[in-house]
């Protein structure tokens, strides 16, 4: 051990180094082909770049597809009708009570079956007789469509919005359910064993332990879910409902109205790219010490 | 001679008589233990080493409580193991350390089940935060440290509590070379200075040379002790020993026996 001090051990060979010591370091030149090093990062600015400039790109082609009237706008609107309507729906009012509506329906459907999925996920990710029991049902009803569950939903629920919330409850519900017990399964055995050495109980361990260690993969989770029940609006909007930003896109089908469908569609991914960010930031300021800056 | 060794007096700390531990692999029974018996005094510090899959962690779980034997008997102090339990305390190679807590709240949280004063608790965590070389570290989460570091909370977690035995699960194979020896010297060091006694799995011979009092090889397939060796240098020891010529003949015994095992496996496995 002494005597180490002389060079760096490791790869670092020592004619490299002698080099260095003749001729200051410099910033070697940049090249195109460093964008394409295969998992090599690259500067942030180009990185930011990037994902401004392809749908720049696209709604320059679109525009100009409008523009030069390549497809008829009962097709394809121009960006500027998409934006006229928009305005409209603002200013009469029809944007923000759809979407307050939505969100309504949005949150408490996610939340219902996050309350269910939390403590299921948990149990069957912990205890193998709770995942024998119920992982085959999931994973059945997983791949049923929801949207011939619809009919049987308005059988149960009636037409209100306790159908729309059954929609994306069962939308959501079965996905997230094992992704949850999966997030549980994943955190280190040790810990458990620790906890036990310590002299913690089941509950104990359980709460204290496994709980907070899988709960940056679980809050990654919600993240990912919500996304998803936000896919399922439209289903859920499908049938009987008066206001929404589903209904308002499944109106405009029988009007044809393209601008109002696509306007809506955008502002549903608008929405839900908001949802994102705000469930990302959150998880970076609750889970600080998951952060390696080192 | 061991000078100051271990007060190797009296009844074992650790019994294990005729212990063994079969596996279901694939509806086939696996024997990885066939039968194991062997006496660890109170205080000593003692290395298992063999190939891999010879059952040398499967051991030591059994004797954590994590891991039931399917014949055969552990006794700790002269009662039988059954589960885990405070008078043991566990390091592992994966560090497994609680990473939402800082490295103090980590080392209290060990000490939460202990009957003692709250201002006590906290001079036993400040002890050994200092013991471990982890001043100035106190509310860093573990997350920001590197590997030694973060075995070193590991270590202290595990003693902190006061347990008699210490269990630890090749607790240096993730470190570096250079890492791993500072890491010997340290754990050498806290062991004198609170003795407890110590089983430690590992697959470095020259580590379990510089660090036991004995070195257990266990052959493989099924496992089973193969030699247990005295290792008489004396303490303290510090890493000129590993030039030593006793500690190379100790070493050479060792790799001869764990060789043998190893081809012996490797002829299992021809086709």
């Amino acid at each position: 051990m002494a005597g180490a001090s002389l060079g760096r051990p490791g790869d670092t060979n020592m004619k490299s180094e002698t080099d260095q010591m003749h001729s200051p370091p410099k910033t070697p030149r940049w090249h195109v082909r460093d964008l394409f090093r295969l998992r090599a990062d690259i500067p942030k600015p180009i990185f930011t770049a990037a994902g401004i400039v392809v749908p720049a790109i696209l709604l320059l082609v679109w525009w100009l597809v409008a523009y030069l009237v390549l497809v008829k706008p009962l097709f394809l609107p121009s960006p500027g009708a998409i934006l006229s309507e928009g305005w409209r729906q603002i200013t009469e009012g029809i944007l923000i009570a759809d979407a307050s509506v939505s969100i309504y329906r949005i949150v408490i459907g996610w939340l219902t079956a996050t309350v269910v999925a939390v403590p299921v996920g948990i149990l069957m990710g912990n205890f193998k007789i709770i995942e024998g029991a119920l992982e085959p049902l999931i994973s059945t009803v997983r791949y049923m469509p929801v949207v011939a569950l619809i009919p049987l939903s308005i059988l149960w629920t009636g037409i209100g919005d306790g159908q729309k919330i059954l929609i994306l409850f069962l939308g959501t519900f079965f996905q997230q359910v094992l992704m949850i017990m999966d997030n549980v399964k994943n955190i280190d055995m040790n810990l458990i064993r620790a906890g036990q050495t310590l002299g913690f109980s089941n509950r104990e361990i359980l709460m204290r332990i496994i709980l907070p260690a899988a709960s940056p993969a679980i809050w990654d989770t919600f993240r990912i879910t919500i996304g998803w029940t936000w896919t399922y609006l439209v289903v859920a909007e499908l049938v009987a409902a008066n206001q929404g930003l589903g209904r308002r896109i499944m109106d405009a089908q029988r009007y044809l109205a393209t601008d109002t469908i696509l306007f809506g569609t955008l502002f549903i991914g608008v929405l839900g790219l908001v949802t994102d960010q705000i469930f990302k930031r959150v998880g970076r300021l609750m889970f600080r010490w998951n952060e390696t800056n080192r | 001679m061991n000078t100051q060794k271990n007060e190797a007096t009296g009844a074992p700390k650790v019994e294990l008589d005729g212990v063994a531990k079969v596996f279901q692999v694939n509806r086939a029974p696996f024997v990885a233990i066939e039968r194991i018996d062997l006496r660890i005094l109170q205080n000593e510090f003692v290395s298992i080493v063999g190939t891999s899959g010879c059952g040398k962690s499967t051991l030591l779980n059994m004797v954590g409580g994590l891991d039931e034997p399917s014949a055969g008997e552990i006794r700790i102090d002269g009662a039988s193991v059954r589960g885990p339990g405070r008078n043991r305390g566990f390091v592992f190679q994966s560090y497994s350390l609680f990473e939402w807590m800082t490295v103090e709240g980590n080392i209290r949280f060990a000490l939460e089940k202990s009957a003692i004063a709250k201002s006590e608790k906290a001079e036993l965590v400040r002890h050994y935060i200092h013991a471990v070389g982890l001043a100035g570290f106190e509310t860093a989460y573990p997350k920001q440290l590197s590997g030694g570091m973060r075995q070193r909370v590991a270590i202290a977690r595990a003693l902190v509590y006061k347990p008699s035995i210490l269990l630890m699960d090749e607790p240096f194979g993730a470190l570096d070379a250079q890492t791993r020896g500072m890491m010997q010297e340290l754990l050498l060091k806290v062991w004198e200075e609170h003795k407890v006694t110590v089983l430690f799995v590992t697959h470095d011979v020259d580590e379990a040379v510089f660090l036991s009092d004995r070195v257990i090889v266990l052959a493989s397939r099924p496992g089973r002790v193969k030699r247990d060796i005295a290792i008489d240098l004396e303490r303290p020891r510090s890493f000129e020993l590993l030039t030593d010529p006793r500690f190379t003949d100790y070493k050479r015994e060792i790799l001869a026996e764990i060789r043998e095992e190893t081809l012996k496996v490797m002829a299992l496995e021809q086709p």
